[in-house]
Formats: C-alpha cells, structure tokens, sequence
C-alpha cells in the first residue's frame, strides 16, 4: 500500500502528574497511554476496547490533539499533527470530529439545536448564516431528526435523540475520521440500536473511518473490521474481528470475552471469575502489567513486559506464552 | 406449592410534577416465591426501580406518591405498616444494594463501622460482637485482608470493593428478600462476573429471594428464573426466563431480544442490521389511550390504538400484555 494510512499512531506515551503544584516537584506520574502504535485506513472502523483506567479515552483525545501527548506521534494522511501550527492545526480538525458519551453533557444546554449543529461552520466562516442553517436541517434529517426540531434546545429532547444531534455535529464539517468514545453505552438497548444502524449509514455514505471506544466487546465486534485490546495503558491484542472471537491469543482477551453474561438461559455458566482488579497505574506491576491476574502466569511474566508482536499475520499479541506467540491452538 | 414471600397486588405510583401526573407505576402486579430470583427487565423510566423503592417506603414524596395497591411481604401489607415498623423490616429481612455503591456508602465512615450497623440496630449487638461479624462478612465476600480494612473510607477502595462492601452490609443480618437494582452496572465487565458470581453463591447460602432489577439480559438469562418486563410504568409480560427468550410473545420484548449485538458462540455474526425499536418511550404524564407500546410496535392495528390491552395469559407462567394474544392474525409474519 503506497498511500499513507488515514490516521498514524506511533509509539504514543501520556503521563499525566500526580501531585505537585506549580513550583513544587509531581509526587510521580501516571502513564495513562504507553508505547501505543497502530494505523487505521480509510473506510475502516477500528475498536478500542478495555476496562476503565486502561488510557483508552485518553489515547482517544490524544489523537484529535485534545491532549498533548509526552512522547510520540499521531500523522493523519501522512502529517505529523504535533508539528502543525495553530492554524493548520485548525484546518485539519475539519478531518476529525469526536462522539462523546454522555449526550447530557456535551451539549451546551443554552444553546438551540442549529447552533450546537453548526458551531463548527461558524468557526470556520465560510458560510452564510441561511446556509448553514441549510446545512444544519440537512443534517437533521440524515440522523432521523426533523427541520422543526432545529429551534429547539438540547433539554426537549431524549438521551438517544441527542446522541444524534452530536453525530449532526460531528458530521457538519464533513470529516474523514470520527472517534467515537463510548457514543452508545449511556443508551437503553432499544436505542442503542438505532444508532448503531445510524452510525453504520453514515459510515457508507459519507466513507467515514471510526476509531470507536468502547468497554462493550459486543458493540465493538459488531461494528468494527480490527479490534486492539487495552490494559493498564498498552495495546495487549491487535486483531481482525474475525481473529478476534476464532483465535484469541492474549489470556486478558480470554478474560474479557468470557465474562460477559451470555444472553442465553439455556447456557448458564459460572460467571468467568478472574481474581483480582486491574492495578494501581502508579505502580504498575513488575513485567506483564496483566500477569497477576492471569491464569496461565509463569516465572517469565514477572520478570519483563512482554513486546507486542505478530504473532500471525496481521494478529499481535504482547503474551510471554509459546515464545511470544501468546495463547494458541497450533 | 412454594410460599409467597412478596404480593404486589395492582400498584400505582404517581408523581406530581408540573406537566401533570406522570403515572411511574400502572397497576402492577407480580409475586415472587420463596427463594426465587426474578429479574425485573426494561428501559429507563419503565418504572422497575420505582417499583422497587415502593416495597421499601422509600418514595420520596412529595412529589411521589403511592395512589393504590398493595404490597404483602410474608402475608402482610407494607403499606399499612407505620414508619417505625418498616424501618424494622429495612435492611433486616429485606435488603438493597445499589447501582452506584460510590454514592450509596458514607464516604466520612469507615467500612467496618458501616456494614456493622445494621447488626447493632436490628440484633442489637455489641460494638465488639458487631464488628466481628461485620469482619466475616467482608471476609466472606472476599474482601482481601478485612480484619485490616475495617478502618478504610470507601474512597480507598476500588467500585468492585465497594460494591462487595455494598453486599455485604446488605447480607449482615440474613434478610428474606434482597432487592438489587442494576448491582453490576457501574461495574467493569471482569469485575461484574466476580460480583454475580458472588451474588449467586450467596443466594444459594442464605436461601434468600432475589428481584434483580436490570436492563441487562445478558445478566437476567444468567441470574433469574422467573423475568417480568416492563414498559411505561406497566408490566408487558411475565414469563420463565426460558420462555422469554426462546418463545417471547410481547413485540416489545422481542424487540429487546432482537436489538442486542450478540457475540454469538464466540464468532462474530456476519453483518446482519440490527433490528430497531423505531420511535421513544411515551412521556408518562400523557394519557395513552390505547396499548403504551402501539406507536413502536411493529404489528400495531386499530384495536391497539383504541382500548389498553389487559394482561392475559399466554399459557402457564406466562402473561403478556397484547391484543395480539385475541387477534393472532394480525402478527405480522416479515417482522
């Protein structure tokens, strides 16, 4: 592939201080995101997935640039974003919108649904005000809501009808890439489908690529082509969803997959109880960050971090098992 | 004949709000037998956990009021009972846990003394004696080295420990009934098996009833015996939870089933749309004519529209609310 991938992660590190004022020294840091790399292509939905803590937000914003990262780089078609001026930065975030969570609180509740829609027009002025109002009920419609509803405020409405104004949102500069952080997971299930399907629709028709954040491994394996599994601020797995469910090769994946209840009474299973909860990141443990959880530990795991590797083609695994190659059938 | 150990016999719950009167709970009947666990199922604003706060008094009214109904617990009426005699009956022989156990511990006292309480209200023991069982406790829900935590505030503990705090103060004095409302949903998915598997082990133990509220039916299909959904502040249908999922009967429920992006048999399915329930929840202050459900339902006819259906019989142990039940033809078969 000669063209350069929509959106480049290289090696990303996030520490965040603890402690420590303005002239006093931080007591120590937290490395929310470490040494994370992966590419995502155009058209493509790539997921993230992990437990709260594992820096899968942060690394979320760090891409957009909401966040400066300590070390590392972020190149969207080929740019180093960190190298950007104020306003070339300004330009290329037209090419990048974010989904949040909480369609309570991202939406600023003072202002009508046509400003929140089109803010990001305003901001770069190249329309009239009629027509961005155009453009603004257009959108409406796209994500299921109605022309009327464009003079109405965020409180009229409910917790999935404003999810879509903030895909509305996100949509009005016609970006290339959407991160998607947790955009169905404060919704009830019946509603949660719709935007899955809308954001789906949307997906083809505007040739969207997602970065889709999520703690729902089901969510996540419906919608996205490659799936990476995050703990303790590393990528631990990197799969095609395929590969993901068929040949799971990190024991943490294992864990994740297996503890979520299955939606079949005739299927009970002891609910996949793995011991212990996900460290303090401020001390992480010695070596595999995941091995005091995990069943199948050896002296190894303990001693170093395990690189992330490819185990199989366009399958990476950071699991000291067979040599590297994590869990495996071969 | 296994005993009764709750009877909600028709309730209703309204809240006085300035758009009117939002009708959270519409007559609502159900029972729930000695040491089974049923999952009450449905979306925000359905009304199960106001269903659930009204078997504890815990209403706040105003605005909340309870208009009718009853609600027995072991042969008696709940609602009849002063405040002093339901206080007696609250965290003794019936017990909750919470949703958000960060918000439902005292963050200025320490655990020991918190799950201890209501060994010293309700049994009367002493300091001592109290704390020691409250150390079991939190050593029987596997909180590591408790006799040492005793004096830890709940902030120092991550949500699955608190949660298991939660369980265990709500297990201290051997209640009858447990009624968990949405226990795991805060929770990470490795930490929600821990705490299921917990909740399970200790239902087995104690004998103990369960009215697990959730929306969760990942959670119900592994948990409950008996399921009860609700819409609209009334219950669509009641079932086995293998008759809901194999032969649910109720197109609300269906929907549910249907909208779940499932992680089938460990491959991912093949990109099927997931199906939809088109539309909102009706706001519960308006009044709905006909069925609650008809302007999302698929199937819906002009009968839907005009009179409620009533909950009738579907066949044994399992109700549903749809006029469908009398007009089988109107299902429609492409949906």
């Amino acid at each position: 592939m000669s063209e350069a991938p929509l959106l480049n992660v290289v090696d990303l590190v996030k520490q965040f201080p603890l402690g420590g004022g303005i002239f006093a020294k931080p007591r120590a840091w937290i490395k929310a995101v470490d040494g994370v790399s992966f590419a995502v292509s155009r058209g493509e939905s790539f997921g993230l997935v992990g437990e709260s803590g594992c820096g899968k937000t942060t690394l979320g914003r760090l891409i957009l640039r909401l966040n400066e990262p300590s070390s590392g780089r972020v190149e969207i078609a080929g740019r180093d974003i960190m190298a950007l001026s104020r306003s070339e930065m300004g330009a290329l975030r037209r090419k990048m919108q974010i989904i949040f969570q909480d369609p309570y609180s991202s939406l600023d509740p003072r202002m009508k649904v046509e400003g929140i829609i089109t803010e990001p027009l305003r901001a770069s002025q190249q329309l009239s005000k009629k027509n961005r109002r155009e453009v603004a009920a257009e959108l409406l419609e796209k994500v299921g809501l109605r022309r009327i509803d464009l003079d109405k405020y965020p409180h009229e409405f409910s917790g999935g009808q404003r999810q879509r104004i903030g895909i509305a949102r996100a949509l009005c500069v016609r970006p290339e890439l959407i991160v998607a952080d947790e955009p169905v997971s404060a919704l009830d299930v019946s509603i949660q489908a719709q935007v899955i399907n809308l954001l789906e629709d949307l997906k083809a028709e505007f040739n969207l690529s997602y970065v889709f954040i999520s703690h729902d491994l089901s969510v996540v394996q419906y919608i996205c082509d490659r799936i990476a599994v995050m703990y303790l601020g590393g990528i631990v797995e990197l799969a095609s969803t395929r590969d993901f469910s068929v040949s799971t090769r990190h024991p943490y994946t294992e864990a994740l997959l297996k503890s979520v209840p299955l939606p079949d009474p005739h299927r009970r299973t002891e609910p996949f109880a793995m011991e212990g909860d996900v460290p303090n990141p401020i001390e992480p443990p010695p070596g595999c960050p995941f091995h005091p959880r995990c069943l199948y530990r050896f002296d190894r795991c303990s001693l170093g971090k395990p690189p992330l590797i490819e185990a199989a083609p366009d399958h990476l695994v950071a699991c000291w098992l067979n040599g590297g190659k994590g869990m495996t059938n071969d | 004949m296994s005993k009764k150990l709750l009877e909600i016999e028709n309730l209703n719950v309204h809240f006085h709000t300035p758009e009117g009167i939002a009708r959270a709970v519409d007559g609502v009947s159900f029972h729930l037998d000695a040491g089974e666990t049923i999952g009450l199922v449905g979306e925000s604003g359905c009304g199960k956990s106001v269903t659930s706060l009204s078997i504890l008094g815990l209403i706040p009214s105003p605005p909340g009021e309870i208009e009718s109904g009853k609600i027995k617990f072991n042969g008696h009426n709940l609602l009849d009972f002063e405040a002093e005699r339901l206080r007696k009956i609250r965290g003794h022989e019936i017990a909750m846990i919470f949703q958000e156990p960060m918000t439902s511990l005292n963050p200025v006292l320490p655990i020991g003394r918190q799950v201890a309480e209501p060994l010293r209200i309700h049994q009367g023991l002493r300091k001592a004696d109290a704390l020691e069982k409250a150390t079991r406790w939190l050593d029987h829900v596997k909180i590591p080295a408790a006799a040492k935590r005793l004096n830890d505030y709940p902030h120092q503990l991550s949500g699955g420990m608190r949660q298991r705090v939660m369980i265990a103060m709500a297990m201290v004095c051997g209640p009858k009934l447990l009624i968990a409302d949405e226990p795991t949903t805060a929770l990470d998915v490795t930490i929600q098996a821990q705490i299921l598997s917990l909740m399970n082990r200790l239902k087995e133990e104690l004998a103990m009833s369960m009215l697990l509220i959730t929306h969760d039916l990942g959670v119900v299909a592994q948990m409950a015996a008996r399921v009860v959904v609700m819409y609209a502040g009334q219950i669509v249908e009641e079932a086995g939870v293998g008759d809901i999922f194999d032969q649910p009967f109720h197109p609300y429920t269906q929907g549910l089933l249907k909208s779940m992006p499932r992680i089938a048999g460990g491959l991912a399915e093949s990109k099927r749309r997931l199906v939809e329930i088109p539309g909102i929840v009706p706001v519960l202050t308006e009044i709905i004519e006909g069925c609650k459900f008809a302007d999302r339902c698929p199937h819906a006819f002009e009968v839907c529209r005009q009179s409620q259906p009533q909950l009738v019989p579907i066949n044994d142990g399992h109700r549903a609310r749809c006029w469908l039940k009398e007009y089988p033809k109107r299902r429609k078969s492409d949906v």
